[in-house]
């Protein structure tokens, strides 16, 4: 079941506070469907550092929540992880922080076995995309925490409704003696998403993967919420595996950033790198055709052309290459390009950068150029 | 109502920006029932005291969060919901001017092919038993256009208006992508060439890389139609992107509304400053731009007592806890209904020269 990690990537692997927390290496998670293959998640690797925020990031059907089920194997019936490894350090006792950890390789547990169970809430804790649809609405969202915490942790059903309580304080819920034993829907968007994180955090996870936390609700509310993760993260240095479509979040929120695009990584780096120095002409361009509060009024965007494949007709080769601006024939769309070091931590997919070709610096200008002029 | 609005023809002297609606003191309450005899025990003022106007050719943006009355008021404008009360003041190609509050399902005939919505779901909006020819010429059929020639003639020309392909007319929607389908209802919404178009969030639901598509079309269409658009959305970086002016609305009230690089430069009402700085910029750089509004909304049912903003505002006196500020004009085209707006300093958001091209 243990693995060892091999000394990689990063050069600092001497003292364990560089060891990745979580390492997911040429993950592949299919779904096989009556009409066909989906690969859904093809071949996608990166590390979670312990206390760092790894941004996730990348348009519908770029197989960034499938990655996040298949790190916690709670996929659809319809989808099964073909290859590629996870491996989580994990502690023996979750209560005990100078527990002595061992590495779980997560991909050969079985969905339904003891152990991953026990690792789904206490190591990795999942804040879920719906606060809505998280909770039932016919208990209370107390009881949900307290059946978190009596799952996890050897106490009592008293001490369990004391932990709860102050989980419920530290995410910033006023009245929690009273709040505990609201039901769902007598919470607001913003009460509701800080009680999904307090049930989150009950049971001192050391990784959490936020899906898309703040999508469904109000601006305000969400900087509200962006302020408690952030905070919470530094008091209690757990890492988070952030997931968004929204870069704006993601520059907020990040220390590392991986972009997605169809179920294959197309850059990943230090968020400084990857919002100064984007390589990848996928992450140029839709860092150009955002629209910013920042930017002038009524100025045409540069845009991406076309849209994204469907999922059953994947372009060949790099799937980012019909809407490329730098398209190879005979290049692109013949093989698929591997992820190449570019600079200090940051990789890219993209053929422009790989070592038989000309260096990434001479491609920069045109690659600018170029999609400006489209506009 | 403010004087402002009455001069309104005065400031604004050339014909191409007389105001093509003009909406005053419009009201929009929703009935809460309870009981087995269903008696009325309050009211959701969904929309409360609102006016505004958009002028010919422009883009007036309605901005808010949830619940503020944006949809409700663009809905009552197209007379898909009966305000309550006031007026909402159309103008016609001919320089008449109707209230369309006041008229009946026979009246409103006229004015229906003259405003249309550009709907925010793209999934939801497209009838999926119908072809694309089916959705874009119902309108026209409706409306007098029987020659299924001619009509096969204006809906090809009408798709290559949005950027589609004509020889997709007979596709079923679920053949396209959400962009594309965003571009089929644009051209359902354009077939009988309105003059004022509604666009509910119509980039909400779709894809980053695909909202600037939809947004460079809509820009383009605005100038080559000539068109008028209400955008109600609630994405502010996409709200400075399309609009002329900005209307900010909070618990179905304006409580502000000014040119758009005056709002987001210098905005004189602490919600909309407030506002602004929640919106997440895209630059690890400025990271502490992030400043949370204490609170949560106040509910339209139950709203504060004076400035509905009062429990939230970090600048809130004795005189916001007990009167309703009104809407009024503290610059030349910028209206504010704060007690405090000409003695607050406010930040608003620096212009990114590097991201203006």
């Amino acid at each position: 079941m243990s693995t060892s990690f091999k000394p990689a990537t990063q050069p600092n692997t001497s003292s364990l506070a560089h060891e990745p927390l979580l390492r997911v290496e040429d993950l592949k998670a299919y779904f096989f469907m009556d009409e066909g293959t989906v690969r859904a998640v093809d071949g996608v690797s990166f590390d979670v550092l312990p206390g760092k925020v790894v941004g996730i990031v990348g348009e519908s059907g770029c197989g960034k929540s499938v990655t996040m089920k298949a790190i916690l194997q709670i996929l659809e019936p319809s989808a099964r992880i073909v290859s590629g490894k996870v491996t989580l350090r994990s502690r023996l006792n979750s209560q005990d922080p100078n527990s002595p950890e061992e590495l779980v390789e997560l991909t050969r547990l079985h969905p339904n076995s003891r152990k991953i169970r026990k690792i789904r809430g206490s190591e990795i804790a999942l804040i879920p995309q719906e606060p809505m649809a998280a909770f039932s609405p016919v208990y209370t969202v107390g009881s949900h925490i307290i059946e978190t915490i009596l799952l996890h942790q050897d106490v009592s059903k008293e001490e369990a409704r004391k932990i709860a309580i102050d989980v419920f304080r530290s995410v910033g819920i006023s009245m929690p003696e009273q709040r505990i034993d609201a039901y769902s829907w007598e919470l607001s968007g913003g009460l509701r998403q800080r009680a999904i994180i307090a049930m989150a955090l009950s049971c001192n996870p050391r990784l959490l993967i936020a899906d898309e936390p703040t999508t469904a609700i109000d601006v305000t509310t969400q900087a509200q919420i962006l302020k408690l993760l952030r905070k919470l993260q530094q008091e209690r240095q757990t890492s988070i595996i952030f997931i968004t479509h929204d870069l704006g979040v993601i520059a907020q929120m990040a220390d590392e950033v991986v972009v997605m695009y169809l179920g294959m990584v197309m850059e990943k780096g230090p968020v400084h790198q990857i919002f100064k120095q984007a390589k990848h002409p996928y992450t140029q361009a839709l860092l150009r055709s955002i629209p910013s509060v920042q930017s002038t009024p009524r100025l045409k965007l540069p845009t991406i052309a076309g849209s994204i494949a469907h999922p059953f007709n994947r372009p060949t080769g790099c799937p980012f290459h019909p809407r490329c601006a730098h398209f190879m024939r005979g290049v692109c769309d013949a093989n698929q390009p591997a992820l190449t070091p570019v600079a200090e931590g940051q990789f890219v997919s993209c053929f422009l950068y790989s070592s038989e070709t000309m260096a990434p610096v001479d491609v920069q200008t045109p690659a600018v150029a170029s999609t400006e002029n489209r506009q | 109502m403010s004087d402002g609005m009455k001069d309104l023809e005065k400031q604004t002297s050339p014909a191409s920006s007389r105001p093509l609606l003009e909406v005053r003191s419009l009201k929009k309450y929703f009935p809460i029932h309870k009981g087995m005899m269903r008696k009325v025990v309050n009211y959701v003022r969904a929309v409360d005291d609102v006016s505004f106007f958009v002028r010919e050719g422009e883009t007036l943006a309605l901005v808010g969060e949830s619940g503020c009355g944006k949809t409700t008021a663009s809905r009552c404008i197209l007379r898909a919901l009966a305000p309550t009360s006031g007026e909402i003041l159309f103008r016609e190609a001919d320089d008449r001017v109707t209230d369309l509050s006041a008229l009946n399902r026979r009246g409103l005939r006229r004015f229906r092919s003259q405003m249309q919505m550009i709907f925010q779901d793209p999934f939801g909006s497209l009838n999926p038993r119908m072809t694309i020819f089916e959705i874009i010429s119902e309108p026209l059929f409706v409306n007098g256009l029987h020659s299924r020639a001619d009509r096969t003639d204006q809906v090809a020309d009408l798709l290559k208006l949005v950027g589609l392909r004509p020889e997709y007319m007979q596709r079923y929607p679920h053949a396209f992508s959400g962009g594309q389908r965003q571009r089929i209802g644009i051209a359902r919404a354009l077939a009988l060439h309105p003059r004022l178009v509604v666009a509910d969030e119509p980039v909400s639901a779709l894809d980053v890389s695909v909202q600037a598509q939809v947004l460079n079309l809509m820009l383009d269409l605005q100038e080559k139609l000539h068109l008028t658009y209400l955008f109600v959305a609630h994405d502010l970086s996409v709200v400075k992107h399309i609009s002329d002016r900005v209307c900010v609305m909070y618990v179905g009230k304006v409580v502000e509304m000014a040119a758009t690089q005056e709002l987001f430069q210098a905005p004189r009402h602490p919600y909309t400053a407030a506002l602004m700085m929640a919106v997440p910029v895209p630059d690890p750089d400025q990271r502490n731009i992030i400043q949370d509004l204490p609170g949560e909304v106040a509910s339209p049912a139950n709203p504060p007592s004076g400035c509905y903003f009062h429990p939230r505002c970090q600048f809130a006196k004795d005189v916001c806890r007990t009167e309703t500020p009104q809407l009024r004009e503290i610059s030349p085209d910028h209206f504010v209904s704060c007690h405090r707006a000409e003695e607050l300093q406010l930040a608003g958001i620096k212009e990114n020269k590097e991201h203006s091209n």
